[in-house]
């Protein structure tokens, strides 16, 4: 599936939660979904710091695709984590740097993107997209 | 505690929400409940009609001005000044200097202060559980001097250490800075002791009041603080706007902090002469609608009474701890004995953030993260609290939606 495939697949899955409540409960499954992080990828290097949570970021190539794994220390940024993996990890490093990541600001959560909520995802985001370029820059060499 | 002569009429907290038009909307469907009073007040429609109408009818630069506005506006930001000065009972009007607010006063004292009576070799007395604005500034400068910060050390339910403070002044001690109340837990600090110990070994204090101002009186005579700082915005005035109270013999013994009009006496390319408090410390056009909001405040705070107000403030304290502390799991960060209406909480190993974040869904507004205090996380070896800090205009109903609201998190994150 392509990246905006799973991004219509995540917008029509939230779909169905008019509650904000029932949105965030969604977002804790997620959270408590998310396959969990090799324990030795969870170092101060792969930290990525937030003011008020953490999360942690690690990117390999599997072949051509390059893969993501994720935590956080607050399970709804955890949630939030695991929503990005899954539309990021597994795709060419080309595609993930120009993804363009509406599905966020579509299901009405881009306020923990917002770089004064200092939860960490922002700075996610950015840092995956950057590995997308640099493994593309890689590939080209 | 009412005093016989008080005219102050019964505390009504419904008849004062009235003054309070921003309370009444519904955030995401939800009745808004605000519980970030620690980090801003509301403003009373009092407070908002003042600054309106200064725009409206009197606006002009102030103090140099010889026409009819500059002296109606000069003289409507000077009696904001004389209104802090009775507030605080200080003994002259001259010792308030306005500033944009409690950091700006205390990086006012580290510049001035600092640059002039601070060598290698010295130190400066803080606390464990100061606001990083009153830690940073005092960094800076000890840095650039070579001087040393020292930390009085807290126990585990958020209290000084006196006698550990004792230890720390010495000779070489050159000034104390500590809170009148915990931003981040509530307490009161026994300042009027800390100043005594050490005024007898003459060392200056500095008291950051910025959590106190808007909950309990202040009388600067009484107790005898050489520099204190607040901030209007949390005692329900404008922002931007504060104030640095500091005893005539320092602020006369200190250099001014920046340089620019109001601040001079004369101006020559060879020689400038400063001009005399307050307007020494007072360098460029001032928040002239924030003095004068902050007076209005101030006449808004006495009117109800500040006895009435932490009265009303103590009783929803109690209220949410008990109520809180009911919950399985809860434990509160911060048990002094003496504490202001601030309760810092965790429940159980829940994220601060993810608490915080349903709360807000459900309409509260409460504060997560480390509060500027990350020396006092640390020390509790925490990352961050959710602290709900009340006022004048909260109550026990508000209290009661947000326990339900706690317990309704808590089934969603476990």
């Amino acid at each position: 599936m392509t990246i905006a495939a799973i991004q219509e697949e995540i917008i029509d899955e939230f779909s169905l939660f008019d509650d904000w409540l029932d949105k965030y409960e969604h977002i804790i499954e997620i959270g408590k979904e998310l396959e969990p992080m090799d324990a030795g990828f969870q170092t101060e290097d792969n930290l990525v710091k937030g003011c008020q949570s953490q999360v942690w970021l690690h990117a390999a190539m599997e072949g051509e695709q390059l893969v993501f794994q994720a935590n956080s220390d607050a399970i709804i940024t955890k949630g939030l984590v695991a929503l990005m993996v899954r539309v990021l990890s597994g795709h060419r490093p080309e595609e993930i740097a120009q993804a363009d990541m509406a599905f966020i600001e579509a299901i009405g959560l881009h306020e923990h993107l917002s770089p004064t909520r200092s939860n960490g995802l922002a700075s996610m985001v950015k840092k995956m997209k950057m590995f997308g370029l640099a493994y593309q820059a890689k590939q080209m060499k | 505690m009412i005093t016989e002569q008080s005219s102050i009429a019964p505390f009504d907290v419904l008849e004062i929400r009235k003054d309070f038009p921003i309370l009444e909307q519904e955030v995401y469907g939800k009745p808004l409940v605000y519980f970030d009073n620690a980090a801003s007040s509301q403003k009373p429609i009092q407070v908002i009609d003042a600054i309106s109408n200064y725009y409206l009818t009197t606006h002009s630069n102030i103090h140099r001005g010889v026409h009819f506005l500059s002296q109606k506006a000069t003289q409507a930001y000077e009696d904001g000044r004389e209104k802090m000065r009775a507030f605080i009972n200080a003994e002259k009007t001259h010792e308030i200097i306005f500033t944009k607010g409690t950091t700006d006063a205390i990086n006012l004292v580290a510049h001035s202060f600092g640059r002039s009576h601070l060598n290698a070799g010295d130190e400066v007395v803080i606390s464990t559980m100061e606001h990083h604005s009153n830690i940073v500034p005092w960094q800076m400068i000890c840095e650039e001097k070579g001087a040393k910060l020292r930390v009085i050390p807290i126990n585990d339910a958020g209290e000084l250490l006196m006698e550990e403070y004792k230890k720390l002044l010495n000779a070489k001690t050159k000034l104390v800075a500590v809170n009148h109340v915990s931003n981040a837990l509530g307490t009161i600090n026994p300042v009027k002791e800390i100043i005594a110990l050490a005024h007898s070994h003459d060392i200056p204090v500095l008291i950051d009041g910025a959590q106190a101002a808007p909950h309990m009186q202040l009388d600067m005579q009484e107790l005898d603080c050489d520099f204190y700082a607040l901030s209007s915005h949390k005692m329900y005035g404008p922002t931007g706007v504060g104030i640095l109270y500091g005893k005539e013999k320092w602020l006369e013994a200190i250099p001014p902090y920046q340089g620019g009009g109001e601040m001079i006496k004369t101006v020559t390319f060879e020689k400038t002469t400063y001009n005399e408090l307050p307007h020494k410390f007072e360098a460029g056009t001032p928040n002239i609608a924030g003095g004068i909001g902050l007076g209005a405040a101030i006449d808004y705070l006495n009117n109800i009474g500040l006895e009435n107000i932490a009265a009303h403030e103590h009783e929803l304290l109690t209220y949410a701890t008990e109520k809180l502390l009911a919950i399985e799991g809860i434990r509160i960060i911060g048990t002094a004995q003496e504490k202001a209406s601030v309760v810092s909480f965790l429940q159980g190993d829940t994220h601060p953030y993810d608490t915080g974040t349903l709360l807000d869904k459900m309409g509260f507004a409460l504060r997560t993260g480390h509060h500027c205090t990350e020396p006092l996380m640390n020390r509790f070896g925490i990352s961050g609290t959710l602290r709900a800090s009340f006022a004048v205009y909260n109550t026990k109903g508000e209290i009661d939606s947000m326990i339900k609201a706690v317990e309704r998190a808590k089934a969603m994150l476990s």
